[in-house]
């Protein structure tokens, strides 16, 4: 059974598995960060928050600095798809940001309905209109 | 439950017993601060639930309080004289006798009311036995003191018990950002403050008005102590007025259903909401996620700060552990109370998790919190704390990443999951005379158009809401021009390009462009991170928001040149920066840290709201969404092929599908090329320490041990010494001007 833990990763309960949610490759064992089974790089953030104002002109132009600040792509190595983007000051160890008890994820799941996508919750249903 | 796991030692009880005889000043109680948990039920409340238990019933009792706090919501809304009430950062409440929050206004900011808890507490335990002051039918208490439990020292509370038959069955309280408050700044949100007497008016819970009325000698003192003595006055009788409607609709509800029935629904409120979120936890994965993130500044100087946040989910409970965050600034507005933190977190649960949960405290009975103690969001008693967004902000949006990554696999969920909503005060403060020849010191409304975080399925909205309160109003500008001396002659334009890229987007932030134009004296300040690092990122593989300066235009009347040559002005901040249609003035950049300025005549200052974080890869955003934004002017062309790799006709807009899965093929094809496996990565890129470049304050990789500004000294967390005292910024740059002289003259000599 696959539960959805983010939109590009997924955990298969049988193997103890991460998988990407995009392509299903095996990306590492559940119980471990799942960073490990992913490539990684680092973005100047200029090449992602481009300056907006003249960067020859002025010290703040809406792009980080890139000595307080770096961004870390996190992608699979076999589609592409980015799974994860973090923010970091240059050379801070990035975080284990998920770490799930397996035995008691599986234990909940036991008693739930396998599902074939996530749920995403209730509609916004608009209160009816009325004079 | 509820109690914090201090990390700092506790006075024995001995000492406590001693202190509590001999004591010549009552500061806050610790007993009291340190519980955010529900009071223990009473006998009244026990024999009350006994004879009135049906749900059904309550339920009926609790919606009719609850018309009645919204009705009271209203008007102080409508006849609040703070902008912050106009614009609906406000709220009332009613509390159980002892005290604990038990139905929130459906509008209005949650965590004022969160807040209100403690100064009732502190009344009952201090004031009702006190022969010099006592609680009576028709007293009203008052407080602005955070530490006795305000969100910030700006905002000011009014509270009065509802007695039934000589008993208090209730409190009723109403609290308004009122601003104004004589700190040393205009505004209430004073930046310069470096010690807690900075911090302008420190009311202590006290009794303000008896038989229900005002006492004029307190209020002239109070008058006497703020900028805006008229709206002091005036907002007090709102308060008072409000409270007394309520007090009106549980009379009401008592000679309807009888005191127990609205005892036993006060209650049973809390009790009930206590065991739904302990229900509701239980669907939860077990584990722990952790998110730490840095905010770029003090508001004195820019330097990097760690907050620093593991949440742990275990069957019924959770736990929000943020030790390793920074030590505190002894010296700066910048820290934080604890109780903040914890009141911001109930809205996070109450408005952004589970909106449909009553909203009051028992939505965190079931949560424990762990801090240093002290640190940057538990400070020491004479810390100041007047500017504490600028860190429980970013507290809160640790604690909503961290949540969402526990909620995205729920198969039941209550509201969808979401990418960081923007968190910064982006606004303007003002201050100084009108036109109209009043004194006034406040905060722009546009505090409250921050970007929503984008959905799974859908775009964040823009300029939607501040993350304090989901329902409240970005003001009408020329409403605010008839009052105010200044004009935005850029107001509410959505910013091209300032954008939370991700498959579905985060809502935008819009542009304001500022001048002032009828007074001799007046002025602005801004108070916002985030010119260095952003403050938010984005949710499974979005970006976060970029950063955001201050721009200016000075030695230039916009007023004239709007008279004289129109066709030479710009209506964005990237044109009037880039372009510089005006000869002579002087364009400059700089963090949105700006003391209290005095503006001159036509001369611009310029800001940009923040956009919400994105949600999921942006290569997966549907290019006819890429287009629409392009079409709406959202974003550049430059950003729908960078980002978005969409390929479309640049006359007409018409997308290419088959080129743009091919450059999009190619560029996730380019990502695997230029990455690196994980371990490989880290072995060259993380450092055992921070770059030295920044000054940087908090944990690196073990979070028992933090940095207090220096890359290479490491101190035990909540033992930091020397305490963190930050220099003066003027004091440093005339050291470094003396410096360059020195080397200078030598030069010469
Ligand atoms: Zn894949």
């Amino acid at each position: 059974m696959k539960v959805f833990i983010t939109s590009m990763l997924t955990i298969d309960l049988d193997s103890e598995r991460w998988e990407c949610a995009s392509c299903g490759h095996d990306i590492g064992n559940a119980r471990d960060n799942y960073k490990k089974g992913l490539l990684v790089r680092e973005r100047d953030p200029s090449e992602v928050h481009a300056p907006i104002l003249d960067k020859e002109k002025y010290d703040f132009t809406f792009s980080p600095d890139p000595d307080w600040c770096a961004i870390l792509e996190y992608c699979c190595p076999n589609c592409g798809h980015l799974a994860e983007v973090e923010y970091l000051p240059p050379g801070h160890p990035p975080a284990h940001d998920i770490e799930l008890d397996i035995d008691a994820l599986k234990a909940q799941w036991a008693k739930r309905e396998p599902l074939d996508k996530p749920v995403l919750g209730p509609d916004f249903v608009a209160p009816p209109h009325s004079h | 439950m509820g109690d914090d796991m201090d990390i700092g030692g506790a006075p024995s009880a001995a000492v406590q017993d001693f202190l509590k005889e001999t004591s010549l000043y009552l500061a806050p109680d610790p007993e009291i601060m340190n519980n955010h948990g529900l009071e223990p039920r009473t006998a009244f409340e026990d024999q009350c639930i006994g004879k009135e238990g049906d749900p059904v019933r309550l339920e009926i009792v609790r919606e009719r309080i609850l018309a009645g706090v919204n009705e009271s919501y209203e008007m102080l809304e409508n006849m609040g004289a703070a902008p912050g009430a106009k614009w609906g950062d406000c709220v009332s409440a009613v509390y159980t006798a002892s005290g604990d929050l038990s139905l929130a206004s459906s509008g209005g900011v949650v965590i004022f009311c969160n807040l209100v808890q403690y100064p009732i507490k502190f009344v009952n335990k201090y004031w009702s036995g006190d022969p010099t002051v006592g609680i009576k039918e028709g007293d009203v208490f008052i407080v602005n003191d955070a530490r006795y439990g305000q969100a910030h020292n700006t905002d000011q509370s009014m509270m009065m018990p509802v007695f039934h038959e000589g008993r208090i069955v209730a409190w009723a309280g109403a609290t308004v950002h009122e601003g104004e408050n004589g700190a040393i700044e205009p505004g209430g949100m004073p930046s310069l403050a470096e010690q807690i007497w900075d911090e302008g008016l420190k009311m202590s819970p006290f009794k303000v008005a008896e038989n229900y009325r005002l006492r004029r000698d307190l209020v002239t003192f109070l008058q006497n102590s703020v900028r805006e003595p008229k709206l002091q006055y005036a907002d007090m009788k709102v308060k008072m007025y409000v409270c007394r409607r309520i007090e009106t609709r549980i009379h009401e509800a008592i000679a309807e259903y009888g005191v127990e029935a609205v005892v036993a629904a006060l209650r049973m409120n809390l009790e009930d909401t206590d065991a739904e979120v302990r229900r509701r936890l239980l669907e939860w994965p077990d584990g722990t996620t952790r998110h730490a993130w840095w905010t770029d500044g003090t508001l004195r100087e820019n330097v990097q700060i760690k907050i620093n946040l593991a949440l742990t989910k275990k069957g019924d409970e959770i736990t929000f552990d943020y030790r390793g965050s920074s030590p505190e600034f002894t010296n700066r507005s910048n820290n934080s109370l604890d109780i903040t933190v914890k009141g911001m977190l109930a809205q996070l649960f109450l408005t952004f998790i589970w909106p449909d949960i009553p909203r009051n405290q028992g939505v965190l009975a079931p949560v424990k919190f762990i801090f240093d103690n002290p640190s940057v969001l538990k400070p020491a008693f004479g810390t100041p704390n007047a500017q504490s967004m600028m860190t429980v902000f970013t507290a809160w949006s640790a604690g909503q990443v961290c949540a969402m990554k526990f909620l995205y696999s729920n198969p039941k969920k209550y509201t969808r999951v979401l990418a960081p909503w923007f968190n910064m005060i982006n606004t303007f403060l003002f201050g100084g005379l009108t036109q109209h020849g009043e004194m006034v010191g406040n905060v722009c409304a546009d505090i409250n158009g921050m970007g929503g975080g984008a959905l799974a399925d859908r775009d964040g909205e823009h300029g939607c809401a501040p993350i304090f309160a989901t329902m409240s109003d970005i003001g009408e500008q020329e409403f605010i021009e008839e009052e105010m001396p200044f004009i935005q002659i850029v107001s509410k334009k959505m910013m091209k390009d300032n954008q939370g890229f991700g498959r579905q987007r985060g809502g935008m932030g819009y542009q304001m462009v500022l001048a002032m134009r009828d007074s001799p004296a007046f002025g602005f300040m801004l108070t916002a991170m985030g010119a260095k690092f952003p403050n938010i990122p984005g949710l499974f593989g979005g970006y976060g928001c970029p950063t955001y300066p201050l721009s200016r235009v000075s030695g230039v009347d916009v007023f004239e040149i709007l008279k004289t040559d129109p066709g030479s002005f710009r209506y964005s901040i990237e044109e009037l920066m880039n372009e510089r249609p005006f000869k002579d003035a002087k364009y400059t950049t700089h963090p949105m840290t700006l003391g209290y300025t005095l503006a001159q005549r036509g001369e611009l200052y310029m800001i940009s709201q923040g956009t919400g974080g994105g949600f999921g890869d942006p290569l997966d955003r549907k290019p006819e969404d890429v287009i629409r934004d392009l079409d709406e002017d959202l974003i550049s062309h430059d950003v729908a092929w960078r980002v978005y790799r969409v390929v479309y006709d640049n006359e007409t807009l018409h997308v290419d599908e088959e080129a743009t899965e091919e450059a999009r093929e190619a560029m996730r094809k380019e990502r695997i090329a230029k990455s690196k496996p994980f371990d490989a990565f880290c072995e060259g890129w993380v450092k055992d320490k921070p770059s030295g470049k920044v000054p940087y304050y908090g944990c690196w990789d073990d979070k028992t041990m933090v940095h207090a500004g220096s890359p290479d000294t490491l101190h035990p967390a909540a033992q930091v010494n020397p305490p963190v005292i930050m220099a003066n910024p003027l004091q440093v740059k005339i050291d470094r001007l003396e410096a360059e002289l020195a080397a200078c003259r030598k030069g010469q000599g």
